[in-house]
Order: structure tokens, then C-alpha cells, then sequence
């Protein structure tokens, strides 16, 4: 791979909003998707994903919040996973999959009438620690849990 | 006809409803090659979707490449009623979307 393409672009996407859509000209145009992270979920480390969707990289482990996966996934590709917890005030839902390329999955801004609760489907490339992070009263919780895949689902 | 681009399902409980929906969409990372001609996919997938319970927003839910082909989501929403309506709509990153409108059963 080309090392200095990859850290330009890398350093494009902290840079600027502006940048990032100058650099990757394939965009749709921003105004349409305004509110949708890109530089989040284009962000290939799992601190710098959270930290730009939620401020921060640091939460409170804890044992509120339920993350449910299968401990062995068979197919990387279908990699069911639910989310349910008991904190009140959520603000936001998110699952990062540590080992992907894009480790930022699915972050979901809950109303006040949401449940707590997000099931979902994703891929993992190969064994992975998944967290769920929960953003509420202004404060992160997040759970760990690590799921074997026998199979992996971000390959060709 | 063009091809379903989704399923919501909307069931009551005692004071809350569970939507279940299936958005059907190929959601290529951009990261895999074509086993036939070796080339890139290009990147093609759901980013946002949010729903609605009677017109008011109840979440956003924002998606990157890592979500399975064909999404499947579940939520939950407080104080939805049988009768009441629900809508989902999802927009990807070429600026396709699609939208549909199911009642609380």
C-alpha cells in the first residue's frame, strides 16, 4: 500500500471537514448529509472515531448497559448484535468493532420516547472486540465483549 | 415495479412498540474487489435512516460500511399505540433513498 497517500489522507480528515470532501472526490454532496458524521466513520482508529462522535475516547465500563453477540461468529458478514440498557437520558447508541478497517459501526441519536434499545447486523473482517458505547446525561458508558470469527466478512 | 426497497413491521406492547425493518441494500464497503474482474466496488451504503412515530423524530441512526448487507434493525419506541403510524426513511451516500409508512399493529 502507499504509505504517503494513506497518511495524507489521513491527515486531511484531521484537519478539516472541508478537506475531506476536496480529498475524496466520489462524495455526494455534503448538504445533503450534513448531519452524518463522515469524518467519524471514515476514521480508521477506534479513539479517534469515538472521540469526534462523542467527544471523547475515554467512558465507564459498566454492567448497565447489555451488549448481546454470539461469542463465535460463523460467517463475519452477519454478525447479529443487539444493544439494551437501563441507563437513563440516552442520548446515543453506538457499536464500534475494534478490528475493522472502519471500526465505527452504527451510532443511533435517540429521542426522548426511543428505547434504549438497538438491534442490528454487522460485519466484522476477523475476530474482534466489540463495545457498545452509550452516551447519556452528557456522560459515556460503554461494555466490551470479543467475538471469534471463524469466517471473515470484510474480505474479497 | 421497482424492487422493495424495505420492510417495516410494527408491533404494540403494553405502552411501547417494537419496529422491526429490513432495508434492502447491497452496502459495498469500497474496501472489496470484484472476484470477477478484480476491480474496486465502489462504495455503496445506507448512512442514515431515521424514524418517525406520527411525524415527530424519534432517532437517527447513522451507519457506516460495517453494517451487514441488507440492514436489519430493531427499535423501540415509547408510547406508540396500535393504530399509530411509523415511517422509515433511508438515504445512502450516492443520494438514493427510499420510504415507507407502516401502522402499529
Amino acid at each position: 500500500m502507499n504509505n504517503q497517500r494513506r497518511s495524507f489522507l489521513r491527515k486531511s480528515m484531521a484537519s478539516s471537514l472541508v478537506a475531506v470532501s476536496v480529498a475524496s472526490g466520489l462524495l455526494t454532496p455534503s448538504h445533503v448529509l450534513a448531519a452524518w458524521p463522515k469524518a467519524a466513520f471514515d476514521s480508521t482508529k477506534v479513539d479517534d472515531a469515538m472521540k469526534m462522535l462523542l467527544g471523547s475516547e475515554k467512558f465507564e465500563e459498566t454492567n448497565q448497559i447489555k451488549l448481546r453477540t454470539p461469542d463465535i461468529a460463523e460467517n463475519g458478514s452477519v454478525v447479529p448484535v443487539t444493544v439494551k440498557t437501563k441507563i437513563t437520558g440516552v442520548e446515543t447508541i453506538s457499536v464500534f468493532a475494534l478490528e475493522n478497517a472502519r471500526p465505527l459501526a452504527i451510532s443511533a441519536e435517540m429521542s426522548a420516547t426511543a428505547r434504549p434499545v438497538l438491534a442490528t447486523r454487522i460485519k466484522l473482517g476477523k475476530t474482534s472486540k466489540v463495545v457498545a458505547v452509550v452516551r447519556a446525561n452528557g456522560k459515556l458508558y460503554g461494555t466490551t465483549k470479543t467475538v471469534k470469527v471463524t469466517l471473515g466478512g470484510c474480505g474479497g | 415495479m421497482a424492487k422493495k426497497k424495505l420492510k417495516v413491521r410494527a408491533s404494540g406492547k403494553k405502552g411501547y412498540a417494537v419496529i422491526k425493518a429490513i432495508l434492502f441494500h447491497p452496502m459495498d464497503t469500497g474496501l472489496r474487489k470484484s472476484k470477477e474482474t478484480g476491480e474496486i466496488i465502489p462504495a455503496h451504503y445506507i448512512q442514515e435512516v431515521t424514524v418517525k412515530h406520527q411525524d415527530a423524530e424519534v432517532m437517527t441512526i447513522n451507519m457506516g460500511i460495517a453494517v451487514s448487507k441488507n440492514p436489519y434493525l430493531s427499535v423501540e419506541i415509547d408510547g406508540a399505540a396500535k393504530g399509530d403510524k411509523i415511517s422509515i426513511a433511508w438515504l445512502d451516500n450516492l443520494g438514493e433513498s427510499a420510504a415507507t409508512e407502516v401502522t402499529v399493529s
